[in-house]
C-alpha cells in the first residue's frame, strides 16, 4: 500500500472506472443514473484521497509522476469539476435514445489522464496522461451520434487533436533525442547548461505548439468554437473545464519546472500567445449569436489571462496560474450549468442568445446567476471574477511586465463588450418565450454554490486560497 | 468614538435592503428603499456630529484583513465625511423621485439604487487602494442598469457608451495601484498619501490616474459620455449621476493624485488648466444652443466640473476649498435641477425647451424654486455655489492669472445659458396649451425640493458648517504639496497702506 498511497486517487478512479464499465455493460441504460452517481461518488472519494501526508510524497515510481502539492491542486479543482459535468448531464440525454452508462465512465477515465497529466514529470508520461484524456474527450464530443454537429465536432476534434499530438511527439522526440532524457530534471539540467541547441530549441516551440492547442491559446484555437458549439451540452462544460486546467497547470509545470532555465526563449512564445488569446477571444466573440460558440471564446480569452500569469515566471506566476484557474472552472461551469436550462416547451436545447431575451422577467434567479457568472467573467468589481485577474497583473508587473499587464487589461475592456451583451439580452430586451422550468435541485445547488463563490462573497478566499496557491506553486521549484 | 463600526453599517444597510426589495412587491420595495436611505441619512448626520474636525485625520477606522494583503479598511477625513453626507442626502430624494415615475420593475430599480449607494459610500469611506478600487469600479454596473432599463429612447447606446468609457478610464488606473502597491508594499491609503514615488514613476502614475478620473469628472474632451447618459437617465439616475458619481472623479484628484504624486501633479498642471479652460468655455457655449433640458445641464455640469480641476490644481487654500465646496454645491444644485426638469417631464413627456413657455403663471411654486436654482447655478451670492465658484478663481488667481481670466468667462457665460433657459421656460408667453395646463408642484415634489433649497441657502450663508470639517485636512494637503504648490504670476503682497504723512498729505 505504501508503494500505491500517493496514486491512491489514479486507482480509485482506474478501479472503479473499469467495474463502473462492467456495470454499464450489463445494467445497459436502466443502470445510466446508478452509474452516474457512483462515478460522481468515486469522484468525491477520489478527491478525499488527495488530503494527507502521500500526496506530498514527491517523486514516485522512477520519477516518471511526482506526488505533490501542484499536482494535488490541480486534481482537486479537476475532479469536482469531472463530477459537476456528470451532473450536468442528468436529465440531458434522458430524452433521447443514446444516453447510455458510458458517458460517466469516459469521463472518470479522462479524469485519470487528467491526474496523469498534473503530476507527471517525465515527458513520457506527460503523453500518455494526456491522450488517454484526449481519446475519451473524442469520444465525449460525438456523444450524440444521430446529431450531425456532434459527430463532426467529434471529427474535427480528433483530427486535429491528432495532429497537435503528432506536433508534440514531434517535439518530445526532438528533447530525447537532444537530451538522452525524458525526465523534466534531466531536460531542465541539458537546457541549463548554456546556450540551447537549435535542436533543443525546435523540440521546445513544438513541444509549446503542442499544448497550445491542449489549452486552446491562440493560434492553435481553431478547433474550439466548433467543438464546443457541436458537442452535447454537458460535454462542452467538461471540455471547457477540467481537461482545459489539466492542461493549463501541465503547460505551467512543463515550462516552470522542464524549460525553467530556458525561460527566456519561451517567455516571448507565452506572451505573444497569451495576447493574442486574449485579442482574439474579445474581439471574435462579438458577432456571435449561439450562447455555447461564445463561451468557446470566452474560454479562449480566459486562457490567454493565465497565460500572462505563466509569462510573468517564477513562484508568483504559478501561484497566479493556479490561482486563475481555479476561478475560471467555477465561472465556467456555472455558466454552463445554466446554458444547460436553455430548453423550449418541448425540451429541446436552445442556444441562440436571442431567446436570453427578457429573461430577469421571467425567471430572476436563473438571470441573476447569469449575471453574476457574466460580469464576473468579465473581470469587473464587486464580482470575485476581478480577483484572479488582479492576481496575474500583479505577477506580471512583479517581474517588471508593465506593457503586458497594460495590453492585457485593455483587452478585458474590448471583452466586457460582449459580456455586456448578454446582461443587455436580459436584462434590457423584452421577454422572449420563456424556457421551460427543469427539476433539477443538484444543479440549482451547484449554480448557486458557483454564484456564491464568484459573488462578492468571494472576497473571503483571497487569504486561503491565496495561501494554497502559493504553497502548491512553490513546490515546483 | 464607539464600538460599532458605523462606516460598515453605512455601507450595510443599502446593501441589505436593497437585497430585500427584490423579494417585495412594488410598493413595498419603495417604502424600504425609502426607509433604508432615511436610515442612512440619520447616520451620516450623526457622523457629522460626531465627527472631530480638531481630532486625529483618520476618524472611525475600521480595519479587518480580508488576506493577500487586502483588507477591508474605512475611515474617513473631513472631505469624505462632507461627499458622504452629500450622498445621503440625495439618496432619500432620488427614491422619493422615482416614486411614481417608476412604473415598471419597480424592486429591481430600488435595489439597483441602494446598491449605489452602498458602493458609492464605499468608495469614499474605503482606506485600502484595492477596495477603493472595487468601491469605485462596482458602481458602473448599477449605473449601467438604471440607464439601460429604465432609460429613455437611446439608453442602450448610452448605457453602452457610459460603461465602457469609465471601464477603460479605470482600468490603467488599476495597472497604476498595482505598481504602487508593488512599490510601497502597502495597500493602505493613508500609508501611500504619505509615501513618495519616484518622480520619473509619479509621471505616469499620475497619468494613469489622471485618465480615470478625468473620465470620471469628466473633463473635455473625455466627457461626451456624459450628455448622452444624462438624457437617457430616468430623472433620480441624473440625480445620483450629477450630484454624486461626477464627485468621485473630484474626490479622486484630491484623494490620490494630490497627495500620493505632488511633483507628478505639479508637471501636468498646465495640462490640467489648459484643458478645463476649453472645457469651460467650450462646454459653456455648447450648452447655450441645446434645445433640449437635461442635455444643457449636463453640458453646464462638465463646465462646472471645470471650476472644481482648476481650484484643485491651484494647490492653495482657496483653490481646495473652492473646489470642494464646487463640489458639494453642484451636488445640491444640479440635482435640484434635474429634478426641476422632472417634474415638467413627467407632465409633459418631453424635454425639448421650446415645448414649454410661462410656467410662472399656472406654477408658480415651481418658477419659485427652479428661480433659486437657476440663479444658485450661476452662483448668486448668497446661495451655495458662490462660495465655491469664489474661492476657486481666487485660488486659480493665486496660481496663474490668465487661467482666472479663462475661468471668469465661465460665470458670465454661465449666467447667460442658465438665465437664457429659465427665461425660456418659465416666462414669456404661454405658447403650448398643455403647458399652460399643467399644475403646480404636488407636496411629494415640494418634500424633494425643498430641502435641497434649504442646503443651497445655507450654505450660500454660512459655508462655515462646511468648511469647518475639512479645514485640518485641507491643511494637511496642503503642507504635502508645500513643496511644489505654483509661485503664481498674480505677485500678490499684503498692501502696507501708506500712512497720509507718509506722502505729505496735508487737510
Amino acid at each position: 500500500m505504501g508503494r500505491f498511497g500517493p496514486v491512491l486517487p489514479e486507482l480509485i478512479l482506474s478501479i472503479g472506472a473499469t467495474a463502473l464499465m462492467m456495470v454499464a455493460a450489463f445494467a445497459g441504460r436502466r443502470g445510466s443514473t446508478l452509474v452516474g452517481w457512483l462515478a460522481v461518488a468515486l469522484l468525491i472519494g477520489a478527491t478525499f484521497a488527495l488530503i494527507g501526508a502521500p500526496s506530498h510524497a514527491g517523486p514516485v515510481f522512477e520519477g516518471i509522476v511526482t506526488a505533490d502539492l501542484f499536482g494535488a491542486f490541480g486534481k482537486a479543482i479537476i475532479f469536482p469539476a469531472a463530477a459537476v459535468a456528470i451532473i450536468a448531464a442528468h436529465g440531458w440525454f434522458e430524452r433521447g435514445t443514446e444516453h447510455a452508462s458510458e458517458y460517466s465512465v469516459l469521463i472518470l477515465f479522462s479524469a485519470v489522464g487528467m491526474s496523469v497529466m498534473v503530476s507527471a514529470t517525465s515527458l513520457i508520461s506527460l503523453y500518455v496522461g494526456l491522450e488517454l484524456t484526449s481519446l475519451a474527450s473524442y469520444v465525449l464530443a460525438a456523444y450524440r451520434r444521430t446529431d450531425e454537429r456532434s459527430a463532426e465536432a467529434g471529427l474535427k476534434y480528433f483530427v486535429l487533436g491528432a495532429l497537435a499530438s503528432g506536433i508534440l511527439l514531434y517535439g518530445i522526440s526532438l528533447l530525447y533525442g537532444f537530451t538522452g532524457t525524458t525526465a523534466f530534471a534531466g531536460v531542465a539540467a541539458a537546457f541549463g547548461r548554456g546556450a540551447p541547441s537549435l535542436g533543443l530549441l525546435f523540440g521546445l516551440v513544438f513541444l509549446l505548439a503542442g499544448l497550445a492547442f491542449k489549452i486552446s491559446a491562440v493560434p492553435f484555437h481553431m478547433w474550439t468554437p466548433d467543438v464546443y458549439e457541436g458537442a452535447p451540452t454537458p460535454v462542452t462544460a467538461f471540455f471547457a473545464s477540467a481537461p482545459k486546467v489539466a492542461a493549463v497547470l501541465l503547460s505551467t509545470r512543463v515550462c516552470l519546472e522542464a524549460l525553467g532555465p530556458a525561460t527566456d526563449a519561451w517567455r516571448q512564445i507565452v506572451i505573444v500567445a497569451a495576447l493574442a488569446s486574449i485579442f482574439l477571444g474579445a474581439v471574435a466573440a462579438y458577432g456571435q449569436t449561439n450562447i455555447k460558440r461564445l463561451l468557446a471564446y470566452s474560454s479562449i480569452n480566459n486562457v490567454g489571462f493565465a497565460l500572462i500569469g505563466l509569462a510573468a515566471g517564477g513562484p508568483r506566476g504559478g501561484s497566479a496560474v493556479l490561482f486563475y484557474m481555479a476561478i475560471y472552472v467555477v465561472m465556467t461551469l456555472g455558466a454552463f450549468l445554466c446554458v444547460l436550462w436553455m430548453r423550449d416547451a418541448e425540451g429541446r436545447p436552445i442556444e441562440t442568445i436571442e431567446s436570453l431575451s427578457g429573461l430577469s422577467q421571467t425567471r430572476p434567479a436563473f438571470a441573476f446567476a447569469l449575471f453574476i457568472f457574466m460580469f464576473s467573467l468579465a473581470g469587473i468589481p464587486p464580482m470575485f471574477g476581478f480577483w484572479p485577474k488582479l492576481v496575474v497583473f500583479q505577477a506580471a508587473i512583479a517581474s517588471g511586465y508593465v506593457a503586458l499587464a497594460v495590453a492585457g487589461i485593455l483587452g478585458t475592456v474590448i471583452g466586457a463588450y460582449y459580456y455586456l451583451r448578454i446582461v443587455k439580452v436580459m436584462y434590457l430586451d423584452e421577454p422572449a418565450e420563456p424556457y421551460a422550468r427543469t427539476r433539477e435541485p443538484v444543479q440549482g445547488a451547484l449554480v448557486l454554490l458557483a454564484a456564491i463563490v464568484v459573488s462578492p462573497l468571494g472576497y473571503l478566499l483571497i487569504g486561503p486560497l491565496g495561501a494554497l496557491t502559493d504553497r502548491a506553486a512553490g513546490s515546483i521549484f | 468614538m464607539n464600538g460599532l463600526p458605523l462606516l460598515s453599517l453605512l455601507i450595510a444597510i443599502p446593501l441589505i435592503a436593497g437585497g430585500l426589495c427584490l423579494f417585495l412587491k412594488a410598493e413595498r420595495a419603495r417604502w424600504t428603499a425609502l426607509i433604508a436611505t432615511l436610515i442612512d441619512l440619520a447616520l451620516s448626520l450623526y457622523l457629522w456630529a460626531q465627527y472631530d474636525p480638531d481630532g486625529a485625520q483618520w476618524q472611525f477606522v475600521e480595519k479587518l484583513p480580508i488576506g493577500g494583503g487586502v483588507s477591508w479598511a474605512l475611515g474617513i477625513d473631513g472631505i469624505a465625511m462632507l461627499l458622504i453626507a452629500l450622498t445621503a442626502f440625495l439618496m432619500p430624494i432620488c427614491i422619493g423621485a422615482s416614486w411614481r415615475s417608476i412604473e415598471r420593475r419597480v424592486p429591481e430599480y430600488m435595489a439597483a439604487f441602494l446598491l449605489m449607494e452602498a458602493l458609492i459610500m464605499g468608495s469614499f469611506a474605503a482606506q485600502d487602494l484595492f477596495l477603493f478600487y472595487i468601491f469605485f469600479e462596482g458602481g458602473l454596473i448599477p449605473m449601467y442598469l438604471i440607464i439601460g432599463v429604465w432609460g429613455g429612447a437611446e439608453r442602450i447606446k448610452a448605457s453602452y457608451k457610459f460603461f465602457l468609457y469609465t471601464l477603460l478610464g479605470s482600468v490603467l488606473m488599476l495597472i497604476a495601484m498595482i505598481y504602487m502597491v508593488g512599490a510601497a508594499h502597502t495597500t493602505s491609503i493613508p500609508a501611500l498619501m504619505a509615501y513618495d514615488f519616484p518622480v520619473e514613476a509619479q509621471r505616469w502614475l499620475w497619468l494613469a490616474f489622471f485618465a480615470s478620473f478625468a473620465v470620471k469628472m469628466p473633463m473635455w474632451p473625455v466627457h461626451t459620455w456624459l450628455p448622452d447618459a444624462h438624457v437617457q437617465a430616468p430623472t433620480a439616475g441624473s440625480v445620483i449621476l450629477a450630484g454624486v458619481l461626477l464627485k468621485l472623479g473630484g474626490y479622486g484628484f484630491i484623494r490620490f493624485s494630490l497627495p500620493m504624486f505632488p511633483e507628478g501633479s505639479y508637471i501636468f498642471i498646465p495640462l490640467v488648466f489648459a484643458l478645463s479652460g476649453v472645457a469651460v468655455v467650450y462646454t459653456s457655449l455648447v450648452a447655450l444652443v441645446q434645445r433640449d433640458m437635461k442635455k444643457l445641464i449636463a453640458y453646464s455640469s462638465v463646465a462646472h466640473m471645470a471650476f472644481v480641476t482648476f481650484g484643485l490644481f491651484a494647490m492653495n487654500r482657496q483653490g481646495i476649498e473652492g473646489a470642494m465646496l464646487v463640489m458639494l454645491g453642484h451636488g445640491f444644485v444640479s440635482g435640484a435641477l434635474f429634478l426641476c426638469v422632472g417634474v415638467v417631464y413627467d407632465r409633459l413627456h418631453t424635454r425639448e425647451i421650446d415645448r414649454y413657455g410661462g410656467l410662472s403663471d399656472n406654477m408658480p411654486g415651481y418658477a419659485l424654486l427652479f428661480m433659486l436654482f437657476t440663479m444658485a447655478s450661476v452662483g448668486l451670492p448668497g446661495t451655495s455655489n458662490f462660495v465655491g465658484e469664489f474661492l476657486s478663481l481666487i485660488g486659480t488667481y493665486h496660481a496663474s492669472t490668465w487661467a482666472a481670466v479663462v475661468a471668469t468667462t465661465g460665470i458670465i457665460l454661465g449666467a447667460a445659458y442658465m438665465l437664457w433657459l429659465y427665461w425660456r421656460i418659465c416666462f414669456g408667453t404661454q405658447r403650448n396649451a398643455d403647458a399652460a395646463a399643467m399644475t403646480d408642484l404636488s407636496a411629494r415634489e415640494w418634500w424633494l425640493l425643498a430641502p435641497i433649497a434649504v442646503a443651497v441657502l445655507w450654505m450660500g450663508v454660512y459655508p462655515e458648517t462646511f468648511m469647518r470639517p475639512m479645514r485640518n485636512d485641507v491643511g494637511r494637503l496642503l503642507t504635502r504639496l508645500e513643496r511644489v504648490a505654483p509661485a503664481g504670476d498674480s505677485r500678490l503682497t499684503l498692501g502696507k497702506g501708506a500712512m497720509h504723512m507718509d506722502h505729505g498729505a496735508t487737510h
